[in-house]
């Protein structure tokens, strides 16, 4: 007699104890602790905190263990999480002028005040492997400078003092937040970056590569990329006042891009921006430069009809936690589904055959 | 402390609940309409069901009964998945008898036992706009509903029945809702359209695309169609190997290396049903 798959439930319960047994790997190799993730993982923990949208390094390297290093799972594990928290105010805007900076380079000027600072950078290692590093060599220590008291002024603000650059008006409108309201269209631009900000690092770099490659190209120069640390204020309703509570570290990306002028307006330059949680400078450009694009129509640009101009599509695709779930859900059981496409076309089929047996005939 | 006390009982906090229960009324009062709503980010992907989920958290009271059905069957992994899901968090009753759930919520299928009032069904939606794939705009297509501007559904119809001869669309067969509103009934197989104008309350949830919609108890549900190609609900034409049902959904089966195959029913509680009531199938014997 037949009897139907049954014992999801325990099939279920058996693979995520392999899952588990996975994860740990061979248990004659040491295992990691969150805190080494955190220290030596960094840049993925940053990736992680800026795609799950939660400020939270210790968190974000248990999600990348839990999730066995796939950072796409440990977003969503962050996500899943953020979502159950408690709401308790909004911060202050933070000051990236007054940035702790560890990074600072520009490469519009050859020098500006506050100078150019390398800092922590891959950009000119020579990608060779370090086979020192497998063999657990002693690293030597870093030579330390003065601190730098300077102060270090926005790029962007030098050239908006001479009118040169497209000016940004201030504003106190409180900014859409997607995460508590549907997405809707048109988006505006706080809307538009907040979705870059949680957009998967690879898909808004695709976005950004397609525009350097002439789809919707805006002729973009890193008019300014610093990374480090800002304070985080918060005006507490009892004090009256606002109060720091925290510090968090970010890269800022400005674009300057070339335009050449409208009917209305002077030549001059304009900006794309871009933000995010940790040392993520690959994202922060990228999101600039898909900002950039998608501002066509508030700066008078044609529609080139190019794929990261078009907000719609660029804000309803960025989203990997949306994208791989919806991807991935294809494994799930769709038979009832493919049976009543397998009837169809069988029947299809049968109509087609008899036809042409009758033409046959004829 | 049990697992049911670490979380608001359901999972959602209580302001989300309150703000899907007002999508959901708007939903009822406006019949296939698809209300955008604030989904949430729940500890499940996007695309398994999360849309339903968050419905029947919102709906769900301590006093309910809960059956999770996937393809028609309680025993299907993402089912049982949602169903432990619930006795974690809700601590509610879980059954896998329909006429005992009074929140059913379902992936793929309609039960074949009518639902009668008191009732609630709950679907898992993936794409809740039924011209998505004519037009992928949602501006555009929001802009299409509001005008009541379907032509372009009439034509893709049409088309298929110029190539192939008949509607070649087998699943998540559009209908229009009460003379107004085409809607997509999530993808259960066609042949179960007909059972939408039913006694229960129908709601559905798209969690990734954000958006509620209902159907109250009664609503006259139409599957488009041409006067001179009317609507069929088509299944296999077998009767159940198990219970010998003639009039359920059948679910193809493969037997053996030689392409072997069986019919039996897809709602695993129905066939149940039938055969503790002594109907046997061809294959049904002991």
């Amino acid at each position: 007699m037949y009897v139907a798959v049954k014992g999801g439930e325990r099939a279920i319960d058996n693979a995520h104890a392999w899952l588990a047994e996975e994860r740990r790997g061979d248990p004659s190799v040491a295992e990691l602790s969150v805190a080494q993730i955190r220290e030596q993982l960094a840049l993925a923990v940053n990736r992680v905190m800026a795609e799950g949208s939660l400020y939270d390094p210790d968190l974000a390297a248990l999600a990348i263990k839990q999730a066995r290093g796939d950072l796409i799972e440990a977003i969503f594990l962050i996500r899943a999480y953020r979502t159950t928290l408690p709401r308790l105010g909004a911060s202050e805007p933070v000051d990236t002028g007054a940035m702790a900076c560890d990074r600072r380079i520009s490469a519009t000027f050859k020098d500006a005040p506050g100078g150019q600072v390398l800092g922590p950078t891959f950009d000119y290692t020579h990608r060779l492997l370090d086979f020192m590093l497998a063999a657990g060599a002693e690293i030597a220590e870093a030579p330390q400078a003065e601190p730098r008291t300077a102060p270090m002024p926005r790029i962007t603000d030098f050239l908006d003092r001479d009118g040169l650059i497209q000016p940004e008006a201030p504003s106190d409108e409180v900014p859409p937040d997607l995460t508590r309201a549907p997405l809707d269209f048109p988006a505006n631009r706080a809307l538009r970056l907040q979705s870059l900000a949680r957009g998967d690092e690879g898909f808004v770099l695709g976005m950004a590569y397609s525009t350097q490659r002439g789809y919707g190209r805006n002729h973009p120069f890193v008019g300014e990329l610093r990374v480090g640390c800002v304070a985080v204020e918060m005006e507490i309703p009892e004090l009256g006042f606002a109060v720091e509570i925290g510090e968090v570290v970010l890269t800022e990306c400005e674009t300057v891009n070339q335009f050449a002028g409208s009917k209305t307006e002077p030549p001059q330059f304009t900006r794309g921006y871009g933000l995010a949680f940790g040392h993520s400078e690959r994202k922060a450009i990228s999101m600039a430069l898909v900002d950039r694009a998608l501002r066509w129509e508030e700066l008078g640009e044609d529609d080139m009809g190019a794929p990261a101009q078009d907000a719609e599509f660029v804000l309803s695709h960025a989203d990997n936690i949306q994208a791989s779930g919806f991807l991935e859900h294809i494994k799930l059981p769709h038979y009832v589904d493919f049976q009543s496409e397998l009837e169809l076309v069988r029947r299809i089929r049968a109509e087609a055959a008899e036809a042409g047996t009758r033409e046959a005939a004829e | 402390m049990t697992e049911t006390e670490q979380y608001n009982f359901a999972y959602l906090d209580e302001q989300t609940k309150r703000m899907i229960r007002r999508t959901l009324l708007k939903a009822l009062a406006i019949p296939g309409y698809q209300v955008p709503f604030a989904s949430r980010e729940m500890p499940m992907p996007y695309g398994w069901g999360t849309g339903g989920v968050q419905v029947t958290a919102a709906v769900l009271t301590p006093a309910d009964s809960l059956k999770v059905i996937d393809q028609g069957a309680d025993d299907t992994t993402n089912a049982v998945s949602i169903r432990k899901f619930f006795e974690k968090t809700a601590g509610v009753a879980t059954t896998t008898r329909t006429g005992e759930a009074s929140v059913i919520q379902t992936r793929h299928r309609i039960p074949e036992a009518p639902l009668g009032e008191g009732q609630i069904l709950v679907y898992q939606v993936p794409i809740p706009e039924p011209l998505r794939f004519l037009e992928p705009r949602e501006t555009e297509t929001r802009k299409m509903h509001a005008l009541e501007e379907y032509g372009l559904m009439h034509v893709k119809l049409y088309e298929d029945i110029a190539r192939h001869g008949e509607i070649a669309t087998a699943y998540a067969y559009p209908v229009r809702v009460e003379g107004r509103y085409v809607m997509d009934p999530s993808p259960i197989p066609k042949f179960d359209n007909p059972k939408m104008e039913m006694a229960a309350i129908q709601l559905f949830g798209a969690g990734r695309e954000q958006r509620i919609y209902a159907l109250p108890p009664y609503s006259r549900v139409v599957s488009l169609d041409f006067e001179d190609h009317p609507f069929e609900a088509t299944k296999a034409d077998h009767p159940c190997a198990l219970c010998g049902a003639e009039g359920s959904y059948l679910d193809e089966v493969i037997v053996d290396d030689a392409g072997g195959r069986m019919f039996v029913c897809s709602d695993t509680d129905f066939c149940a049903g039938r055969r503790a009531a002594g109907h046997v199938g061809k294959e049904g014997g002991a």
